[in-house]
């Protein structure tokens, strides 16, 4: 129960296409773990994500304007996102669902039937 | 110049050092990029939640770009006071009563940006924009701040 999501680096990729790791949490519900995804900058259309093997991977690349002018003070990174997660076996991966919404993503991995509680009343 | 990239031993990759991967992004941050670039930058491994915010100007205005992911619209401030723009606001929590939290690494609370603007601006012409978790503020520059050509007749 402890291992839902667990996170799969590989740094030589990252390093590769200079990518940063977005800030993640994972909650627990009684049906479905949720993650949502820090990527601030990126939207719909910059959004790829896949499972294989129970890997979950997901890349977010920033669609900014680009602001007329000169640059008198810069903190934002301009990398794009990418972050992996092993996925527990029992999320059903077929029925994992995805939103966007002011730049956080939300994933929502629901649990397998056999694996969600169930109340067995005694007659 | 070139340096050659700090590699950090296999050991931190495992699962469940999540502030580590934070932190080896933060130290190859400190670098790649040029030295005087990460001076005004707070480290949020110890501050909490301080938004990265760009500021760029052009011949009309000073722009103002703010990276706040999964805010609500209603819950960002922003104001003009002496010269100063600050940009504050508050993200609630979202885990509904239940659900326990597993892990996270997303700030909840408040925060609070200023910045001082590099020329004076009209108050009064402010535009505000958020989308895709990026808050964009368009300051239109003041009359008299505006650069000003010259025109000589050369007789």
């Amino acid at each position: 129960m402890e291992t839902l999501v667990r996170e799969n680096r590989n740094a030589d990729q990252r390093r590769a296409e200079q990518l940063v790791t977005p800030l993640a949490s994972v909650v627990e519900d009684t049906d479905a773990y949720l993650l949502k995804v820090e990527m601030p900058g990126v939207n719909k259309e910059g959004l790829e994500i896949s499972v294989e093997n129970n890997e979950l991977t997901i890349t977010g690349r920033r669609s900014l304007a680009q602001i007329e002018g000169t640059l008198i003070h810069r903190e934002s990174r301009p990398e794009n996102f990418r972050r992996g997660f092993e996925l527990d076996p029992s999320i059903d991966t077929s029925k994992i669902s995805a939103r966007m919404d002011q730049g956080i993503l939300t994933l929502t991995l629901p649990k397998a039937e056999e694996v969600k509680p169930r109340k067995i009343t005694v007659s | 110049m070139s340096i050659i990239r700090y590699q950090p031993p296999q050991t931190l990759a495992f699962s469940g050092f999540d502030r580590l991967s934070n932190l080896r992004d933060e130290l190859d941050t400190l670098f790649e990029m040029p030295f005087w670039s990460n001076f005004g930058r707070q480290s949020q491994l110890f501050s909490g939640w301080s938004p990265a915010l760009d500021l760029y100007q052009n011949n009309d205005n000073v722009v103002a770009r703010v990276e706040l992911p999964g805010m609500r619209k209603e819950d960002i401030e922003i104001s003009l006071q002496d010269g100063m723009l600050t940009i504050a606001g508050e993200r609630k929590s979202e885990t509904p009563e239940g659900e326990k939290a597993e892990r996270t690494e997303r700030y909840v609370g408040k925060f609070r940006r200023s910045v001082s603007l590099p020329t004076q601006v009209d108050a009064n012409k402010v535009m505000a924009n958020y989308r895709d978790g990026i808050l964009t503020v368009t300051l239109p520059k003041a009359e008299e701040a505006k650069p000003k050509q010259i025109k000589v007749d050369v007789a």
